[in-house]
């Protein structure tokens, strides 16, 4: 208030533009903030429940550099002494580190390799069938496993498998084989998560690349056909390369997420018995976390994830920017 | 009709032939599970467990879980909370965050839709979560199914770039008509949306109707479990049927039997109703994908 008083002449305009009241920019803002404040209003509730539900937890990340027990209650999130990076020093050097590991990227590797190429085999197969009727029913067939729960795969892969008389067993003892109790026997299990994996998932795979397929020009085949092409040499020659952005795509993205192995799946499927060759990140957080009590030491595990993982995943939006696609954002 | 080389007739009858194979393998799980639900006890002691079909199928194992005051009953009840008011309240807070970010002039669009990305990409886990469910006293209800889960960015995504892909000039004839915001969104935005509305609505209905680790680790009481938790029970032989339905039974169908049962029970309302709404699935999956 002083200043002003004491300048004047070409100095007030100056005074006006950068203290006295808000620049013309700014008033348009604000302006426009208030007509629409409905907007603001209208995704209030949305906004929030972000801010409870996933910022909230993302600043919980603070029980990892502390010692926290399912007792401390907030008080002790708060106010305990940090420890640095002890947890995350004890998990890193902790004998199930190697293990843990290994087996996320085994599984998520074993899936990616069979699962990732299955749905582009199947989609080809089913865009040859050129019975209206009978390419719906496979595909109706085949999207549905994808709509069904973990549980009732899990149960179902349990059926399947029964030692006692699961149809599996019966066909080998059919064999001349004996029964065998699949789902403990570490030799089988990663096998038995892929082929449930694929089972589910392959079906509804196909549905980018069908879509794609079908925005092939048909005058490509065309030509094909008169130049003499066989049908091996058109799926080759253009049907392969007409979706070949999907696939590298999709593959980017997969590799974005080879961190998540199947949670659910393996923890509804594992046993004690399987544990050296099925534990993985996830259902190692959730047994020493919430199983074990140890609440610290199960934070710093998802967040050496969390963090990898996010690597990942920018880096797979980052590489498929770069090739000319648009990324999931 | 073009006429196939002698190649290409094998190609087509090789494929038609490991396309129904596949078809049956993607059947079988489910059908022997329904044959493994339908033997009784004498029949199992008998001959043992598999046979396409049981010679005398029984209904003790559905009789024991559906009998009254049951369990598995109360538990359908609680799932179809979850579902209907679950979606509903999905519904009602995607639509309006995702019309919100669809507002290309909004003034801090950008960083709200950043706000609502970075979730996507990272998250502090499973043991943070959970101390926020203790800490506001959510653990133990039935809420805590629903709450949690409100918006999945994805489906959010899909409807924002459905709003954004509707004409501006209904918007701008609307406010010449002397429509003011709210008249827009529910007079004419939202009709127009319901397809799109629908579709995001089944991918919440149907996930709502699978989700079960959530009810596992937030809730304890037995009563207000969903169906799907109870399965897993039932599967891993730790439950749970009260004591009093099962004093009421004479023979106890065998516990494969039971465990096929409830596959079966917690499977049925999805497969009756996929087949009718597939194709809107597939409708929202392509949405989804073409302007994620």
């Amino acid at each position: 208030m002083t200043v002003e008083s004491i300048t004047e002449g070409p100095l007030v305009t100056v005074e006006r533009l950068t203290r006295r009241g808000p620049r013309p920019g700014l008033i348009a803002l604000l302006k426009a903030i208030n007509k629409n404040g409905f907007y603001y209003l209208l995704a209030l509730p949305g906004l929030l429940y972000f801010l409870i539900f996933h910022y909230l937890p993302m600043f919980g990340i603070i029980v990892a550099f502390k010692d926290i027990t399912p007792f401390s209650g907030l008080d002790g999130i708060l106010h305990q002494p940090f420890v640095g990076l002890f947890h995350f020093e004890r998990w890193v050097k902790s004998y199930y580190f190697t293990n843990v590991m290994g087996n996320t990227l085994i599984i998520s590797g074993l899936k990616l390799l069979f699962g990732f190429p299955t749905p582009i085999i199947l989609a080809l197969l089913i865009n040859e069938v050129r019975t209206v009727w009978f390419k719906r029913t496979v595909q109706t067939i085949s999207y549905m496993p994808h709509f069904l729960s973990m549980v009732v795969v899990s149960g179902l892969v349990m059926n399947l498998l029964s030692s006692q008389g699961g149809l599996m067993n019966q066909f080998v003892v059919a064999l001349g084989g004996k029964s065998h109790a699949y789902l403990t026997d570490p030799h089988y299990f990663r096998a038995i998560l892929v082929g449930s994996h694929v089972w589910q998932h392959v079906g509804w795979g196909t549905i980018l690349y069908l879509a794609a397929m079908a925005g092939i020009d048909p005058q490509l085949y065309e030509a094909a056909m008169i130049d003499g092409a066989n049908k091996f040499q058109q799926i080759r020659h253009i049907t392969l390369p007409g979706i070949t952005f999907v696939i590298i795509i999709l593959l980017i993205f997969a590799i974005g997420g080879l961190l998540n192995a199947g949670f659910e799946q393996i923890l509804l499927l594992y046993s004690p018995a399987v544990y050296s060759v099925a534990d993985i990140i996830d259902t190692y957080v959730y047994r020493s976390g919430l199983l074990g009590m140890q609440y610290s030491f199960a934070t710093a595990v998802g967040v050496f994830k969390s963090i990898i993982a996010m690597i990942l995943l920018l880096g797979a939006n980052w590489v498929a920017r770069r090739l000319g696609q648009t990324g999931i954002w | 009709m073009v006429k196939l080389s002698r190649g290409e007739r094998i190609f087509e009858i090789v494929n038609y032939i490991a396309l129904i194979l596949l078809s049956v393998a993607f059947i079988l799980p489910l059908f022997t599970v329904l044959s493994t639900s339908l033997i009784g006890e004498a029949e199992y002691a008998r001959r043992g467990l598999f046979f396409l079909w049981p010679e005398q199928p029984v209904l003790a194992a559905y009789e024991l879980l559906l009998s009254g005051g049951s369990i598995v009953l109360n538990a359908y009840l609680i799932t179809l909370f979850r579902v209907i008011v679950g979606t509903f309240l999905n519904l009602a807070f995607t639509t309006t965050l995702a019309y919100v970010l669809a507002r290309r002039n909004l003034p801090g669009r950008t960083i709200l839709t950043i706000f609502v990305f970075i979730p996507m990409v990272f998250s502090g886990g499973l043991i943070p979560s959970f101390i926020l469910m203790d800490t506001i006293g959510l653990l133990n209800s039935v809420w805590a199914m629903v709450i949690p889960g409100l918006i999945s960015v994805w489906n959010m995504l899909i409807m924002r770039n459905f709003f954004m892909a509707l004409p501006q000039e209904l918007e701008e004839a609307a406010i010449v008509d002397g429509a003011g915001p709210l008249t827009i969104l529910t007079r004419i935005v939202l009709p127009l949306s319901m397809p799109a509305i629908a579709t995001i609505g089944l991918f919440y209905a149907v996930a709502h109707w699978n989700a079960w680790f959530d009810a596992a680790i937030y809730i304890k009481d037995l009563r207000k479990l969903p169906v799907q938790v109870i399965l897993r029970g039932i599967l891993q032989q730790a439950v749970m049927l009260e004591p009093e339905t099962l004093t009421n039974i004479q023979v106890m169908p065998p516990s494969a039997s039971l465990q096929a049962a409830m596959v079966v029970i917690s499977t049925v309302p999805i497969l009756c109703v996929y087949p009718f709404l597939q194709k809107y699935f597939v409708k929202g999956a392509l949405i989804g994908s073409v302007k994620g």
